[in-house]
């Protein structure tokens, strides 16, 4: 008897996924998709964190496609794995922090370990020649075959036709007349096709598939790695870079503003963890210190959540302080001028 | 038949997908009719840990909401041994 091949798939939520399974469902193999969280994933968090977004229906789109296509889903924390691919990519950033080449290769080696633990035969993804300007080259696809460790088992069945021919074409799991040859950046091919298979709501990601790919997100860490003089990091100060006015007044040390209730509800998670402020006689965000302030900073810190209170054009506003072992103390300042906040202190 | 089991599972102050992930990886180790009772903060995680249930064959029995978290409460399905 021969047996149904296995194949997994790298899935992110958008429609190139969810088209790439939908193909290969459809010529009898048994797919299970794998989705990897590296904590940069646009997926979730900040429509969690932001009031104004609640309305939106929440849903995780890897999760959501799965559902769609009757397949299961194996979402993976890779966090701690991942610092390694951001710090020190062996092919470079794209036009921001965005590894693509390194992680697009890291997360094909990462389910080439996951076919061979879960007996499964090849990995699919859904990846299109030059869709993508660093890893969807015809020049870095092959790199990422091989560096991956996947080499032939890797099958993109949107553009497979211009790609060498792979082990399960050649085993005869898959026709190689029934994959496709998409190429460039037009969606145009894409949407057709889902079209056929009857896709409609799904996610169209932007940019890229993370933050990372994002200028004003980069431009973040940038600053909180020179800042540190150091680029570890943890899932923590991924997260806070998603949210809040981020406002550095001084090299040492960095303020984080909620914007709304929400993102003031999110911040105060994390009240322990920072030197904390907020208004007490009007309404007012509440502000994380991020650094090593003296006094004076603290001061200035003061004025400028006042600034962004509901008392900021009265002569004074009362500010409440709580330091890193939980001591309050209570501060009188004058809100900063509007044009005191210089443009360049904004992250 | 094997004894079933009520497990917990601390998923507070994590934002999704963690809570998903640690759902998963408790399944992972729970046979079949087993229970395992999520607590979670981010209200995200009432949405994906039931969608995540679904494509996997468990079933969520209940989804008891409180003021500032929510417990999902899981009975594991066919587990694939
Ligand atoms: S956009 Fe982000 S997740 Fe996608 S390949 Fe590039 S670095 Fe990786």
């Amino acid at each position: 008897m021969i047996k149904q091949p296995k194949a997994v798939a790298l899935v992110s939520g958008g429609l190139d996924s969810m088209l790439a399974v939908k193909v290969i469902q459809e010529q009898g193999i048994h797919v299970e998709g794998i989705n990897f969280f590296t904590g940069f994933c646009v997926e979730g968090h900040t429509h969690a964190i932001r009031k104004k977004d609640s309305a939106k229906p929440k849903r995780n789109n890897a999760l959501w496609v799965a559902e769609q296509l009757g397949m299961k889903l194996h979402i993976v924390d890779v966090i701690e794995e991942y610092k390694d691919v951001l710090l020190n990519p062996k092919h470079g950033y794209g036009a921001n922090l965005n590894p693509c080449l390194d992680c697009k290769k890291f997360m094909v080696h990462k389910a080439v370990e996951w076919i061979e633990k879960n007996g499964f035969d090849f990995i699919i993804t859904g990846e299109v020649m030059g869709q993508r300007p660093m890893s969807q080259r015809k020049d870095t696809m092959p790199i990422v075959a091989q560096e991956s460790g996947a080499d032939d088992l890797l099958l993109r069945p949107l553009c497979a036709k211009l790609l060498p021919e792979t082990k399960p074409e050649r085993e005869g799991w898959v026709k190689r007349e029934n994959l496709y040859n998409f190429s460039g950046r037009s969606r145009k091919p894409q949407m057709a096709l889902a079209e056929k298979f009857g896709f409609d709501d799904y996610a169209q990601p932007a940019g890229g598939c993370c933050f990372l790919t994002d200028a004003s997100y980069s431009a973040k860490l940038t600053d909180l790695w020179r800042a540190r003089g150091d680029r570890n990091y943890e899932m923590d100060d991924v997260m806070l870079l998603k949210v809040g006015r981020h406002i550095r007044p001084r090299d040492n040390f960095k303020l984080i503003i909620g914007r709304e209730e929400g993102e003031n509800n999110f911040l105060s998670g994390y009240k322990k963890r920072f030197i904390n402020m907020h208004i007490t006689s009007h309404r007012g965000p509440l502000l994380l210190v991020d650094g090593r302030p003296d006094h004076p900073d603290l001061e200035l810190a003061a004025q400028i959540l006042a600034r962004y209170s509901q008392g900021r054009d009265e002569s004074e506003v009362s500010v409440e302080v709580t330091d890193l072992e939980g001591n309050v103390t209570n501060m009188v300042v004058k809100p900063m001028p509007a044009d005191s906040i210089l443009k360049k202190w904004h992250v | 038949m094997a004894r079933m089991t009520t497990h917990n599972l601390d998923a507070r102050n994590l934002l999704c997908p963690m809570p998903v992930i640690k759902a998963q990886d408790a399944v992972a180790k729970l046979s079949s009719g087993d229970v395992l009772e999520v607590t979670c903060t981010d209200p995200g995680a009432a949405h994906d840990i039931p969608a995540w249930c679904r494509v996997h064959g468990h079933s969520v029995k209940e989804i008891k909401q409180g003021s500032n978290e929510l417990v999902v409460i899981i009975e594991v399905g066919e587990t694939d041994g």
